[in-house]
């Protein structure tokens, strides 16, 4: 009896099947990656001077405002690429970080009117703009890898959207602990360095998180000594 | 060995049938004690098909293989009548049942018996064939389909008595692909004359794509040797 192509794949997949351990449900996977920003956010603590951070945020309503809708995007593009990673997840779940993405940029949009309205505060330099950069952009790096790895654990059918928010959570994440780090009033350069950051951050997550989202389903691992044996 | 456990507890036995149960609801525990599997279940409307599934399912998540291949058998009507439903054409129906197969394959852990698995397969089915439905629509727009330039497009090196002359060589490869050992015919079969890629033929004759690609130069090698020795 000749098999038809379903008969081979469906044998394969069942000669390949291993035990799994479901997957916890998403709000959690995203609280354990949020947990591990949070754990870097208590470690930056100690070396920065918290209560000079503390002043300065609560400064001026656009920048806490700022702070906080950066912290929020963080938080609901986590929940929401790990909910998009579920093969059966609808698109809607990207909107999800988009009205604390708003308030973020809205209002370090917002701070850069300071340069005008208060001409003599500290803005950042170029080199301090780009000390920003590469706090963003080095601090994204392992976030990614831990934000990327955890969510292939699952299997997202929208690969590219996935990555993107993922992404936004990652820059966002960092662009959160940057405050740390930060004692300028935003600034019209500074703010576009942040921009330009974040969007790098982005792109390298749409474009690595595509690619390892959409490798092959699976390798079959059970080479053996006699397959590959001279015939 | 029948066993009923607890009134709300489902069994499924060895071979991955459901057994009978007369509380159907909704899975959500499972749970291996000795070659019964225990599915917890909670009262919901849902098809018995539905619950069977499920069943099998979580009984496939915990690595039984006989559950799973009767699943995945169960699944292949399904998933056509979604890609018919999707407008897929009836000559690309299997490539969406291949696709479908392989990303449930990929995305088991993802599956959480409490909700239904018909709903969540069809999910899967849609973007599948919506992702197909895509990729044709591309192919389409760099190709053009014209059945009747085809026919009529007189090829200017035809020759009438090349018939014959295809016929017998197509006779001295079978022959030759009849001498080879059975895994090097398989490689030659699925990689060459199926035009498979090398991940899905792994998956279909169960080998290694290292194992797939020794054996398909083995192949091609003798096959060379054999004809340039005749010719």
């Amino acid at each position: 009896m000749t098999l038809t192509p379903h008969d081979r794949l469906i044998r394969g997949l069942a000669a390949d099947l291993k035990p799994v351990r479901r997957l916890p449900p998403p709000l959690l996977r995203a609280f354990a990656w949020l947990a591990a920003v949070a754990a870097i956010a208590i470690g930056l603590a100690a070396f920065a001077d918290v209560d000079a951070v503390w002043q300065r945020i609560t400064a001026a309503p656009d920048l806490w405002l700022a702070v906080f809708g950066s912290t929020l995007t963080a938080v609901l593009a986590a929940v929401a690429a790990f909910e998009l990673s579920l093969p059966d997840a609808p698109r809607v779940w990207a909107a999800l970080p988009l009205p604390a993405l708003i308030l973020w940029i809205a209002a370090s949009g917002f701070g850069c009117l300071r340069v005008w309205i208060a001409p003599h505060t500290h803005v950042a330099a170029l080199g301090e703009a780009r000390d920003c950069f590469i706090f963003i952009v080095s601090l994204s790096v392992p976030l990614s890898v831990l934000l990327l790895a955890m969510l292939r654990r699952a299997c997202p059918l929208y690969p590219g959207l996935t990555a993107v928010v993922g992404g936004l959570a990652v820059a966002a994440a960092a662009a959160s602990l940057l405050n740390f780090f930060h004692p300028y009033d935003a600034a019209a350069t500074d703010l576009a360095v942040h921009a330009v950051a974040v969007a790098l951050v982005i792109g390298a997550n749409r474009a690595l998180g595509g690619r390892i989202f959409g490798s092959p389903a699976f390798t079959p691992s059970d080479v053996t000594a006699d397959e590959v044996a001279p015939n | 060995m029948t066993q009923w456990l607890q009134p709300n507890v489902m069994a499924l036995s060895g071979n991955g049938q459901l057994l009978p149960s007369q509380f159907p609801g909704k899975a959500a525990l499972c749970s291996r004690v000795g070659d019964l599997r225990m599915v917890k279940v909670e009262p919901q409307n849902r098809s018995a098909d539905d619950l069977r599934r499920s069943a099998q399912m979580a009984a496939a998540q915990a690595g039984d293989r006989a559950a799973y291949e009767a699943l995945l058998r169960d699944c292949v009507p399904l998933i056509k009548v979604v890609a018919v439903r999707q407008g897929v054409a009836a000559d690309h129906i299997d490539d969406v049942v291949q696709d479908v197969l392989l990303t449930i394959h990929r995305a088991r852990q993802t599956y959480d018996p409490a909700r239904s698995f018909t709903g969540w397969l069809r999910t899967i089915a849609e973007r599948r064939a919506i992702d197909l439905l895509r990729r044709t629509g591309r192919q389409r727009a760099r190709e053009i389909h014209s059945p009747l330039a085809f026919e009529s497009y007189a090829e200017e090196t035809a020759d009438p008595s090349r018939t014959a002359g295809d016929a017998a060589s197509s006779r001295r490869v079978n022959e030759a692909l009849a001498m080879l050992p059975e895994r090097q015919r398989e490689a030659v079969q699925v990689l060459v004359l199926e035009e498979r890629s090398l991940a899905e033929a792994a998956i279909a004759t169960r080998r290694s794509k290292g194992a797939m690609k020794v054996n398909l130069h083995r192949a091609l090698k003798a096959l060379r040797a054999k004809f340039e020795g005749k010719d």
